[in-house]
């Protein structure tokens, strides 16, 4: 398979990328690390006229601990976020679900900037930002904007970024030592979520973001609110496909996958959430 | 649209330079631009490995590539492994665990485990089918290719 023809740019900093969006608008897609967009051109399910690669901008590639939170550049990429100390350290959930993307040459390449803008509901990355409360800086035209990862994902593959803007960093709040779980159910190692569920829970914050259960990543706020309100782990996991719209495909029904979310929310809330009460 | 963009690539060594279309994917570049045939064509969605080659020293899969995303980088195919006549650790360990039977997944496989003992020269078995997660072999050689991958790590320098 081969893709459609296009022109190529490569730009070296972010300055170049926006001017290359601004002159081509919509005509134009980035190419980052390519291991979502490059199979849809294959497929001929995108075809974008110019593709502007930002894979050498290297001033987006880094991991850095800034107090409060951590800033991770969009263009680091999934291999860079599974080995490094920081994450393991203060963001363990994150570096986790980048060691379950694809296989290790997947992971050599694919970004999580990339990850992100590409806004596929089945992906693992999402989840994972959305538990922890994450939120994404885009630079565009008018300057830079803040996106809380709840806001940015419209549609499936469709996020609220405009054709000019950039994603340029992803920000997650420091929750050393928080509790944590990620659950990815597939039938091969490799394969994509069939449900996933990232979960994240200390004294000040519970999140779970939900795999591939509708059109966008999505968090279980029902559960959350459950938890809040003093209803145990079990009791919460039962509301985990309230609000979903989870497919149906190869790999199982819209009924399947809300079972399988109530499953695998509950093991990952035991896992995640310590014990307060000792069982008799 | 689209004329061709300049290209110099190392290839095993081999500097090249050459004007491709920005959609030549890197397999068809090796394959069909500088003529080397080892690396396959497997499922072309990236999900089986067969054209897994080491990119800048790291495993990739080629079909995923794009020549022109290459451009100033340093590939190695399975043609650039072996010294001589003398096989690469790695490849010499498939030999004498019989880590392949139809061998269609064995250049991939053998770069992917390359790149898997330069991250991790200590594995356990473990490691090496999670390391290996990214190639498939249709003739379900798999115990003997971990074995393989095993006894390259152990006998490498």
């Amino acid at each position: 398979m081969i893709p459609s023809a296009f022109d190529y740019e490569r730009v070296d900093t972010v300055d170049g990328a926006l001017a290359s969006l601004a002159e081509h608008g919509d005509e134009a897609k980035l190419l980052a690390g390519g291991h979502s967009l490059i199979p849809l051109m294959k497929m001929r399910l995108a075809a974008p006229a110019v593709l502007v690669d930002v894979g050498r901008v290297q001033e987006l590639s880094f991991i850095r601990d800034t107090g409060d939170h951590l800033a991770i550049g969009a263009l680091t990429r999934h291999r860079d976020l599974e080995v490094s100390p920081v994450l393991a350290e203060h963001a363990p959930l994150l570096a986790h679900a980048a060691s379950h993307v694809g296989d290790p040459q997947v992971r050599h390449r694919g970004t999580i900037g990339g990850s992100l803008a590409h806004a596929d509901p089945a992906s693992d990355l999402p989840a994972a930002v959305l538990a922890m409360g994450g939120t994404l800086v885009a630079q565009g035209p008018g300057g830079e904007r803040l996106i809380p990862a709840t806001g940015f994902f419209r549609g499936f593959l469709e996020s609220v970024l405009e054709p000019t803007e950039m994603l340029v960093e992803i920000r997650i709040p420091k929750l050393t030592g928080a509790g944590w779980s990620f659950q990815k159910f597939t039938r091969r190692a490799q394969d994509w979520a069939i449900v996933g569920v990232a979960a994240v829970h200390s004294a000040t914050h519970t999140g779970v973001g939900l795999v591939n259960m509708g059109t966008t990543p999505l968090l279980a706020t029902a559960v959350v609110e459950a938890l809040e309100g003093g209803a145990s782990p079990e009791d919460a996991a039962t509301l985990a496909a309230v609000g979903t719209e989870p497919p149906t495909d190869d790999n199982g029904t819209a009924a399947y996958r809300e079972h399988l979310a109530r499953v695998l929310v509950r093991r990952a809330l035991q896992e995640a959430v310590p014990l307060t009460v000792a069982d008799d | 649209m689209s004329g061709t963009v300049s290209v110099q690539i190392q290839v095993n060594g081999v500097p090249h330079a050459d004007q491709v279309e920005p959609r030549l994917l890197l397999v068809h570049y090796l394959r069909d631009v500088v003529g080397l045939t080892g690396t396959n064509v497997g499922c072309d969605t990236s999900s089986c490995g067969a054209c897994t080659v080491l990119l800048d020293g790291e495993s990739v899969k080629s079909c995923t590539l794009l020549a022109v995303q290459a451009d100033g980088c340093s590939v190695t195919t399975i043609e650039g492994l072996a010294c001589g006549e003398e096989l690469h650790p790695v490849q010499q360990a498939f030999q004498e665990e019989h880590g392949l039977q139809c061998g269609f997944c064995t250049p991939g496989m053998v770069l992917a485990a390359v790149s898997l003992l330069c991250e991790t020269p200590e594995p356990t078995e473990e490691d090496v089918r999670r390391g290996l997660e990214g190639n498939l072999c249709r003739c379900t050689g798999y115990h003997n290719i971990v074995r393989a991958v095993l006894r390259a790590a152990k006998e490498q320098p």
